[in-house]
């Protein structure tokens, strides 16, 4: 969101020092837009410089101090007014004064802390800008930038898989079982479903990946569902003892990682959800909770010092780990670098 | 050593199918005809009977192959039985069709060969989705519709056990789901 200076006179422009190099991320704004911020990690330096341009060159700019903000902030959509901040910061760029001419402002925010990834759902964003403000007597002039923050993970060092026998007294028995618990954004999902009594007449059985928002807390909690994936994995009527397997590639949703009780105010959790139906169209379903996590890109050029810090603030260590699964071959996996 | 950075999607491995499941016949088989309308009685104390014969090798029912004759107001008192004691969301009979029940009309009104066929056609398939509700199954009205040669309306209303064995563990190794019923219908949870 940025303020347009219309009538104003004069205008902020901020500008990252590596906004050259940095890598950029597309996030979906709250009307549906996709856009690219420039992407950051929990710990690095957020550093430009503003250019105050003044619109009438020859008139002064009076003001009562120029500074800039970083600002992490959550915004429920039921409570508009109240922003809760958990990361603010700021830098005073200038004492009260005027300036004659446009001018331009170093900052630099160092090792900033950002707890949480830049989220925008159904009922709550949680989002990550600077806000320059050329502060004046009767309004002030602001600008402000948006980022996007990612949240990094490593290879859990625990990962079980999930495996059930769940159904309907002498109906519907099955085994089901998926290769792990928590999935990175970019993960299959391998697993199988195992038929110990069929007596109905099944149709076919799918997938379906469900992401739950959950805002507000105690009595007005409220869960907000959005299916995000169907996907078939059997057509036809399975008999006892068939094995149906799945496979499912996640990097072709849009996803978030798993955010649990961000900030005491909301939560983005996913699901999946095995589905059957038979010939009457009746739906037995079974739902089970999985963990997404973000990994980050692996680089081979040597780690820059920010990223360095970077790194050490991630979960688990920075050398490599090994993840059991049931059937699979054990592996040990490459170093998270930036 | 197989790439870190490419997941291994291999297959899980599952237990090899007994050939006798996997080429014997299903244990889902139930099917019900509803057939050879009958038109009993005379003048104004007529009505209509269906035959309705059941196969199945379900073990919840007692018979494998029952058949029974059954008027539309029996399928109505089942209906209404279901509604007031089981779960389930109960779908709807074809119509009463009072309209054609009326005086002077010019035809034969609910003896009508297409009417009867178009009402058969419909409890056909109202019986047949009953009878595979997971829900309704075990509903002793259900059963003594289908098997018992006469329907007791002064009958006990409850469930029946199924026969036979049940799966061999212990009901704390099933969690049980969630079923939806009939389409656009409210979820039941069991626990």
């Amino acid at each position: 969101m940025s303020f347009f200076s219309f009538g104003q006179s004069a205008e902020i422009d901020v500008v990252l020092t590596d906004a050259e190099t940095r890598k950029k991320a597309e996030h979906k704004t709250e009307d549906g837009k996709k856009d690219k911020y420039f992407l950051f990690y929990d710990g690095e330096t957020v550093s430009g410089k503003i250019n105050v341009t003044l619109k009438n060159p020859g008139k002064r700019l009076e003001h009562q101090g120029i500074k800039i903000e970083f600002v992490g902030q959550i915004e429920l959509y039921y409570d508009r007014g109240n922003h809760h901040e958990f990361v603010s910061l700021v830098k005073d760029l200038a004492r009260p004064g005027e300036l004659t001419q446009s001018q331009t402002f170093d900052f630099e925010f160092t090792h900033v802390e950002k707890p949480y990834e830049t989220y925008t759902g159904q009922n709550v964003k949680l989002r990550y800008f600077l806000r320059a403000t050329v502060s004046r007597r009767l309004n002030d002039i602001s600008k402000e930038m948006d980022i996007v923050v990612h949240t990094l993970s490593t290879y859990p060092e625990l990962n079980s898989s999930i495996k059930m026998e769940v159904g309907i007294e002498d109906c519907l028995h099955i085994e089901f079982e998926y290769n792990k618990s928590k999935y990175h954004l970019k993960d299959v999902i391998v697993g199988k479903i195992y038929f110990l009594l069929v007596r109905i007449k099944i149709k076919h059985m799918e997938i379906d990946i469900i992401k739950r928002e959950t805002t507000g807390t105690g009595p007005s909690v409220y869960h907000e569902n959005d299916t995000i994936a169907k996907y078939e994995i059997m057509d036809g009527a399975p008999v006892r003892g068939e094995s149906i397997p799945i496979r499912l590639f996640l990097a072709g949703y849009e996803m978030t990682p798993t955010m649990r009780d961000i900030n005491k105010k909301f939560s983005v959790r996913y699901y999946l959800n095995l589905v059957l139906i038979d010939e009457e169209e009746r739906r037995y379903f079974k739902q089970q909770e999985i963990t997404l996590w973000r990994k980050g890109d692996v680089v081979r050029k040597s780690m820059s010092s920010q990223a360095t810090i970077g790194a050490q603030r991630f979960e688990g260590s920075a050398s490599s780990e090994s993840s059991l699964c049931n059937d699979c071959t054990v592996r040990s996996l490459v170093s998270i670098a930036l | 050593m197989s790439d870190p950075t490419v997941a291994d999607t291999r297959r899980l491995n599952s237990k090899p199918q007994d050939l006798t499941d996997a080429y014997g016949p299903p244990s889902n088989f139930l099917e019900i005809d509803v057939y050879d309308p009958q038109t009993v009685g005379v003048g104004r104390n007529r009505f209509t009977t269906y035959e309705v014969r059941m196969r199945t090798n379900l073990p919840i029912f007692k018979l494998k192959d029952s058949i029974v004759r059954r008027r539309y107001s029996d399928f109505e008192w089942l209906k209404n039985e279901l509604e007031r004691d089981s779960k389930i969301v109960v779908p709807p009979l074809p119509g009463k069709a009072l309209k054609r029940q009326l005086p002077f009309r010019g035809d034969e009104g609910i003896f009508e060969e297409a009417f009867i066929e178009e009402r058969r056609v419909g409890l056909e398939q109202f019986i047949n989705r009953i009878a595979g509700h997971p829900l309704a199954q075990n509903e002793r009205c259900l059963h003594m519709f289908l098997q018992d040669e006469s329907l007791d309306r002064n009958y006990i209303p409850g469930k029946v056990q199924p026969l036979g064995l049940t799966m061999g563990c212990g009901n704390d190794c099933f969690l049980l789901f969630s079923l939806a019923l009939f389409p656009f219908s409210h979820l039941l949870f069991f626990h």
